[in-house]
């Protein structure tokens, strides 16, 4: 009889335990690195017994979701995901992310310094952690092989080569575009972000707008004749998803764009031209060879959350260097870890060409590739304002000017 | 027995009370806020609370925002166009279903009223594969009718539909205007189908001509039903959301941000929520003055 109970007696309180568990909530992005994460909840259901529920929304919506229910006061969110570039300041500056750092401090096994010095520089907030790195992503070239091969052309290694080599792949009246990136407001910031460190320029230098400057001009109107000469139709509503479906339906000759989007550009299931696109270093300016490379997604805590502990537990899993090895060796995202890129474990399913344009971009690596500061969005419908002019071979000057203007405003209202 | 007859001595105010108490929360308590709030720096990212601005969101609205007066413009370019078009269309088409009996007429009816229940988001996305420049079908209509080569020679070339500064209004006019003018059509064929039709016989009796009917008879007196039909569209069209913000978000550039789109970006884009609120109370006071002089007009009409 005894024999019997024990196991019985032991079924019992497990079940009694993982029915007593914690439950947090977590509120993700649409994006391969949540697909991912979500693909490795029953692991870690099974090892706490904590419960996750998980959402996933866009990126507008995740950030008006998280901004409102924050401000409410009454979010029931325990971890949430975030464009660190975006949202870092506004969670730091209305308190509403947990500092990771006490947890991070004595934990030798999490070994957080292997993360790399510029997605700490992301997250972080004069001193203050905001959120984990999940993924990076500079800017690099997609390009077709067989049409560059047809063409007798390399990729380009400055932007006077980009230019002649998207004139030489360049084939309109077979509807081929040499040169296809974003031209949607506010999207295109990002990408315009490295031409315009290319040029020499920034956005803003300690608390002083630069966009009326002549380097950015010239980076506005180099940015503009590309995608006007060279881009495809419609590219004034086309964010990073049109202008990657350009590309995947074979219709671009180069995509230039964030390389964390490589999954869905080598997989041969969501591109008809996977096998033959390949990966290269994005170009120099003519001042300097600069290009943007950023952590574009991060996973943080509520501080306002009731489950504190359990969402760290929950955090530091999905973070730590076993679960980082799957997220980027099976499941193929660009994660911050450093240790990952010398194990081959980590970039077995990394293309060799990609692994080479993104470890030679980290050097040149600028940490930002968009305004900095809290207002992030509306700098970006201002600052958009110019590109959009020259994409239509308009006069941008006037545009430049005022935008200037309106976005120095905005930096003196945050001083 | 007191408090029956207090009752019934004020049962004239007790019973429209829950409804008069519905009314002040729904709708007086919200706009009241909303015109509080105008009077603020209210931004949710700002870490700082709300303070007192007195009337700065107003003279930054009417003084130092370009933006604003762009969405005014478009705002009334967008109506003007949808409704001259829907209601003389919706018209047309009504007075065809009425004076015109064919088999299977109930059908072709219901069919023609569909566009106008489908849901508004999934029309837009369908209407954007459509407009699509290089795969859509309208372009390939365009190009499989010849049509195109006379674009072409006339300098015009590959239009755009929807990502063209230019032909962005119009478009997005278009998918409007297929939309909803069926329901300017319902309205009309309800208001067709109550005239007598005594004033008809004796105009045939006359001699009219069916011109002359429809212009002397038919038109004068549908004139009200028409007004109510173009009143209700009038007030949505200015009001609309959903087709454009799913098919364009305002873009390209700012080329179709109507002003509701406007005050959804500094609302729900850039958090701040005081200069929203100002612009919500100015596009408030325009949809309500647009509807004053139409009521007004109409009055005249009717006179």
């Amino acid at each position: 009889m005894k024999k019997f109970l024990a196991p019985v007696l032991a079924f019992c309180l497990l079940a009694g335990m993982a029915s007593a568990g914690q439950s947090i909530r977590f509120v993700a992005s649409v994006s391969p690195v949540a697909d991912a994460i979500r693909a490795l909840l029953p692991d870690f259901e099974k090892e706490t017994g904590i419960t996750v529920e998980m959402e996933q929304l866009g990126n507008e919506q995740l950030s008006q979701k998280l901004t409102v229910e924050f401000a409410s006061g009454g979010s029931g969110i325990d971890v949430f995901m975030i464009r660190p570039l975006d949202e870092a300041r506004m969670l730091k500056r209305n308190g509403w992310a947990v500092d990771l750092s006490k947890w991070l401090k004595d934990d030798a096994d999490y070994d957080f310094a292997d993360y790399s010095e510029g997605s700490i520089q992301c997250t972080s907030v004069d001193g203050f952690q905001t959120s984990i790195p999940l993924i990076n992503e500079c800017q690099v070239i997609y390009y077709r092989k067989d049409v560059f091969e047809k063409a007798g052309v390399q990729p380009p290694k400055t932007f006077e080569e980009l230019e002649k080599v998207a004139a030489a792949v360049t084939d309109k009246s077979n509807e081929r575009y040499g040169f296809v990136s974003r031209g949607a407001r506010n999207a295109l910031i990002t990408q315009f972000s490295s031409y315009l460190y290319g040029f020499g320029g920034d956005f803003s230098k300690d608390g002083q707008a630069l966009m009326d400057t002549p380097e950015a001009h010239a980076a506005i109107d180099y940015y503009g004749r590309m995608l006007r000469l060279y881009g495809p139709e419609g590219v004034h509503n086309m964010s990073w998803p049109q202008a990657a479906a350009i590309f995947q339906q074979g219709k671009g000759a180069m995509y230039i764009d964030a390389s964390s989007q490589y999954p869905s550009m080598l997989d041969p299931t969501k591109s008809s031209v996977a096998d033959v696109t390949g990966v290269a270093m994005f170009p120099a300016g003519p001042t300097a060879h600069a290009v943007y490379d950023i952590t574009a997604w991060a996973i943080g805590i509520y501080s306002n959350s009731q489950n504190q502990d359990a969402a760290w537990q929950f955090v530091r899993y999905m973070t730590d260097k076993d679960r980082t090895l799957i997220l980027q060796g099976e499941y193929a995202n660009q994660c911050a870890r450093m240790s990952i890129y010398n194990s081959p474990e980590g970039i077995k399913k990394l293309p060799a060409d990609w692994v080479k344009a993104v470890s030679e971009t980290g050097p040149i690596g600028v940490g930002h590739d968009r305004p900095q500061l809290t207002a992030v969005a509306q700098a970006r419908d201002i600052l958009s304002e110019p590109v959009t002019l020259s994409i239509d071979g308009k006069d941008f000057k006037g545009a430049a000017a005022r935008a200037n203007q309106r976005f120095q405003e905005l930096l003196d209202r945050e001083k | 027995m007191r408090t029956g007859s207090w009752n019934d001595r004020n049962a004239y105010w007790l019973f429209p009370s829950a409804a008069v108490f519905v009314i002040l929360l729904l709708m007086v308590f919200p706009l009241g806020y909303t015109i509080y709030n105008s009077f603020t720096d209210w931004s949710l990212t700002s870490g700082y609370g709300a303070s007192w601005v007195g009337f700065r969101n107003y003279i930054e609205i009417f003084t130092n925002d370009e933006r604003f007066w762009g969405s005014v413009w478009r705002t009334f370019y967008f109506t003007a166009l949808a409704m001259v078009v829907e209601v003389v269309l919706g018209v047309l088409i009504a007075v065809l279903f009425d004076a015109k009996d064919f088999r299977g007429k109930r059908v072709v009816r219901s069919i023609f009223l569909m566009a106008m229940m489908a849901t508004p988001v999934a029309v837009a996305m369908v209407w954007m594969l459509i407009f699509e420049p290089t795969a859509g079908i309208l372009n390939y209509i365009i190009r499989a009718t010849g049509f195109q080569s006379i674009l072409d020679t006339v300098g015009i070339g590959k239009i755009l539909w929807i990502t063209d500064g230019v032909t962005v209004i119009p478009s997005l006019v278009l998918v409007d205007i297929w939309e909803w003018t069926p329901l300017i059509s319902l309205i009309v064929i309800a208001g067709l189908s109550t005239l007598s039709r005594e004033p008809y016989e004796s105009a045939m009796v006359d001699g009219a001509s069916s011109f002359q009917i429809f212009f002397r008879i038919t038109l004068p007196m549908i004139a009200p039903t028409i007004g109510v039909a173009a009143l209700l569209r009038l007030v949505d069209c200015l009001k609309t959301f959903d087709i454009i913000y799913t098919m364009t978000m305002g873009g390209p550039g700012y080329s179709s941000e109507t002003l509701n789109i406007y005050t959804y970006q500094t609302s729900f884009q850039y958090f701040n929520f005081g200069y929203a609120s100002a612009l919500l109370v100015v596009f408030f006071a325009l949809v309500l003055g647009v509807s004053l002089i139409v009521t007004y007009l109409r009055r005249g009409l009717e006179d």
